[in-house]
């Protein structure tokens, strides 16, 4: 039956074929790839929201504390380290850009805002990618390998639930927290950059820095990083659990490349994502 | 079988992009037996049997559960469903960041609402009755192959399965160890009473605990029936598969297979129309008891011991021995009349009492404290033949006649009677 219809159906879109095989040829791989991006974010999303929805079950507070203290308290160390450079370095180069204009006085200020605004949130979430991001995607990707989540999925435990939606419901919890470590240290690093090593005015510093940041600053770099949370971990988690789904490698090295996409895209969106969020809460 | 099948495949086909793995599958499981598919590697086994867990969904036929298809149930109906069965697979699957005690708890910790103190009582007896008590809080990484099968055996039967799918149990493990744990999945069975699917590649060895055989040959199952039907199933798959499959002698035992032990009564007795022959029966009774009280490897080292006696006394003297059933060997001596053949008896007995049950009541003293209690024996029965009767009712006649050999009791347990 299959073979007596084949040349039928083969037949007309050969014609087409011929006629805009140039058009073809050139727009064929948009059309797929806008195809395959519109597929995956739909997976994505719905992976997000099935899996958001299981967070609020009572077996799971253990695992989100569990992860709470894998995505927040082992990054706090790495986070504080890189946000006191952060702030140092801002300090220095604002330093010497408005010593040129003999704005000093606002070293505080312009610390301040860009961390807390702009620089917290990011750097913090970039930072967390690459700690317990990627962990988090090669984690899930060999237990996808090695038929663990087939295995949950026998013994009716979602694996939604149990793999994804507390580290979902962790990072929600520990992005924010981060994020205000990175910017108080950082500012801290700024001072110490600005004021102690420059010699910076203490008080100007310090009184610039808590005139200048408003609640409205605050509650933006929180709703960034509440963003990021849900993006790096979904972007992650997503890559780790479809491993086997990749057409371009098998087993080991599928691991391998959903942790490097996973850890790249979620750079990627950090920033676009920034952007949006940026323009949407100006 | 008017029966009505547990677990029913119509018409099942499976397609993985342009490759058809089944095509057509038609099969029946019924409750409380042992089930065994046969059939090569890659040929959809595995596949078969995680269709009837749900991982994988049919591309067309239906699947049905007591006359119910599985996709068409409610989710309150699944989850019930899905809730009676254990799956075994067959890397073991096991969490690798958690350590066999863990992962024996786990299904308890997650789907039931009990205490942690009853977890941990439930979890610690599956645990212990796959010995794995010292190696409870060790990583899967951490302990042997067979340790890791049989963690995955604990974790899959904590829940109190009603069926459990078993993915080639034994592979990997040594002759010793892949009898003991297809008498484990057996004891469990008689023990609880679920109903057991497994792939195996062990013939004979799986036929001893199998109740029905189905044979997955060219993408469907071309035979359906006990392990002695598929001895006169006449189809390419006896000559492709079970004869590529099956060892020309028992692994455990070195003794002939069922089918080599025919073919060499064929070839030396039945054409002889005037000679007699002697049969022998041996069986080894309360086996069970062993492996309850010491565990299934020492059960199976004794009936080691044993298949190597015999093949030394009768061996010798021209004879030949298969494994019958699961505890009960067969032997002929194709020129002795009953007197040579108690003769030689006489001497296996002796040799037997003396050397073979010191190594076995060595293992025994190895595994257990000197006070647990347990009796076992040995009992052989003797037949003549000719070579018109068949051969079957001599060895029922033999059966019939058996007389114990040697008594392992409780009580003298160190100097066997």
């Amino acid at each position: 039956m299959g073979e007596e219809s084949l040349p039928e159906i083969s037949g007309a879109p050969a014609a087409a074929k011929e006629k805009g095989s140039i058009v073809a040829t050139l727009f064929n791989p948009f059309g797929g790839f806008a195809i395959r991006l519109n597929n995956d974010l739909g997976a994505m999303f719905i992976f997000f929201t099935r899996a958001f929805a299981l967070i609020f079950h009572p077996k799971q507070f253990v695992e989100i504390i569990n992860q709470i203290y894998f995505i927040g308290a082992r990054s706090a160390s790495i986070v504080m380290l890189v946000g006191f450079f952060t702030g140092m370095v801002l300090g220095l180069q604002l330093y010497y850009v408005m010593n040129k204009f003999g704005a000093v006085g606002f070293l505080g200020t312009a610390v301040a805002l860009s961390l807390i605004r702009e620089l917290g949130p990011v750097l913090c979430a970039i930072m967390i990618t690459a700690r317990a991001g990627s962990a988090m995607t090669a984690e899930i990707g060999i237990q996808r390998i090695s038929e663990q989540i087939d295995a949950l999925t026998t013994m009716r435990i979602d694996p939604l639930g149990y793999l994804i939606s507390p580290r979902i419901a962790a990072a929600i919890i520990s992005f924010p927290i981060l994020t205000a470590l990175f910017d108080l240290v950082g500012i801290f690093g700024g001072y110490v950059s600005g004021v102690v090593l420059l010699g910076g005015d203490s008080g100007a510093y310090l009184y610039r820095m808590d005139a200048s940041v408003d609640w409205v600053d605050v509650r933006g770099g929180f709703i960034k990083s509440v963003v990021f949370a849900i993006l790096v971990i979904t972007l992650c988690c997503f890559q780790g659990y479809f491993t086997h789904m990749r057409r371009d490698s098998y087993g080991a090295k599928s691991v391998s490349l959903s942790t490097t996409s996973a850890v790249v895209l979620s750079c990627v969106m950090i920033l676009v994502s920034d952007y949006v969020v940026t323009s949407f809460l100006l | 079988m008017d029966q009505q099948p547990l677990i029913e495949f119509r018409n099942v086909t499976k397609r993985f992009g342009e490759r058809t793995i089944l095509d057509g599958v038609n099969l029946s499981i019924y409750a409380g037996e042992v089930t065994t598919i046969i059939g090569l590697s890659g040929t959809g086994k595995s596949v078969t049997l995680k269709h009837i867990i749900g991982l994988l969904k049919p591309d067309s036929g239906e699947i049905l559960y007591r006359g119910q298809p599985i996709n068409r149930m409610s989710k309150q109906e699944w989850t019930d469903y899905i809730s009676r069965i254990s799956y075994m697979f067959q890397n073991n699957a096991l969490f690798d960041s958690m350590t066999v005690f863990e992962n024996v708890a786990l299904p308890l910790k997650r789907t039931t609402n009990l205490s942690r103190k009853e977890i941990e009582s439930k979890a610690m007896t599956r645990i212990e009755q796959a010995e794995l008590r010292e190696v409870a809080h060790k990583y899967p990484s951490e302990i042997s192959g067979g340790m890791q099968k049989r963690a995955a055996l604990a974790r899959a039967m904590v829940t109190d399965p009603q069926i459990v799918l078993f993915d080639e149990p034994t592979t990997g493990q040594d002759p010793i160890r892949k009898n003991a744990i297809l008498q484990m999945i057996a004891q469990y069975k008689k023990k609880f009473g679920f109903t057991a699917i497994l792939i195996s590649h062990e013939i004979p060895d799986v036929f001893f605990i199998s109740n029905r055989v189905l044979a997955l040959y060219g993408k469907q199952i071309v035979f359906q029936g006990t392990p002695e039907e598929l001895e006169n199933f006449d189809h390419p798959f006896q000559d492709e598969i079970v004869r590529s499959l099956e060892n020309f002698a028992e692994e455990l035992t070195g003794l002939y297979s069922r089918r080599h032990f025919k073919i060499r009564y064929q070839t030396d007795l039945a054409k002889r129309s005037d000679d007699s022959y002697a049969v022998l029966v041996f069986s080894f009774d309360n086996m069970d008891a062993i492996g309850e009280a010491v565990n299934q490897d020492a059960a199976q080292q004794v009936l080691r011991s044993l298949g190597t006696y015999i093949r030394k006394h009768f061996g010798a003297v021209g004879g030949f021995s298969t494994r019958q059933t699961i505890n009960e060997f067969a032997t002929i001596l194709p020129f002795s009349d009953l007197d040579e053949a108690k003769r030689i008896l006489d001497n296996f007995v002796k040799d037997f009492r003396e050397q073979g049950m010191a190594e076995v009541s060595s293992v025994f003293n190895e595994k257990v404290n000197a006070d647990a209690c347990f009796d076992f024996s040995i009992s052989v029965g003797m037949a003549q033949g000719k070579s018109q009767v068949e051969i079957e009712s001599v060895i029922e006649f033999a059966r019939f006649n058996k007389q114990p050999i040697a008594n392992f009791q409780c009580e003298a347990r160190r100097i066997p009677s």
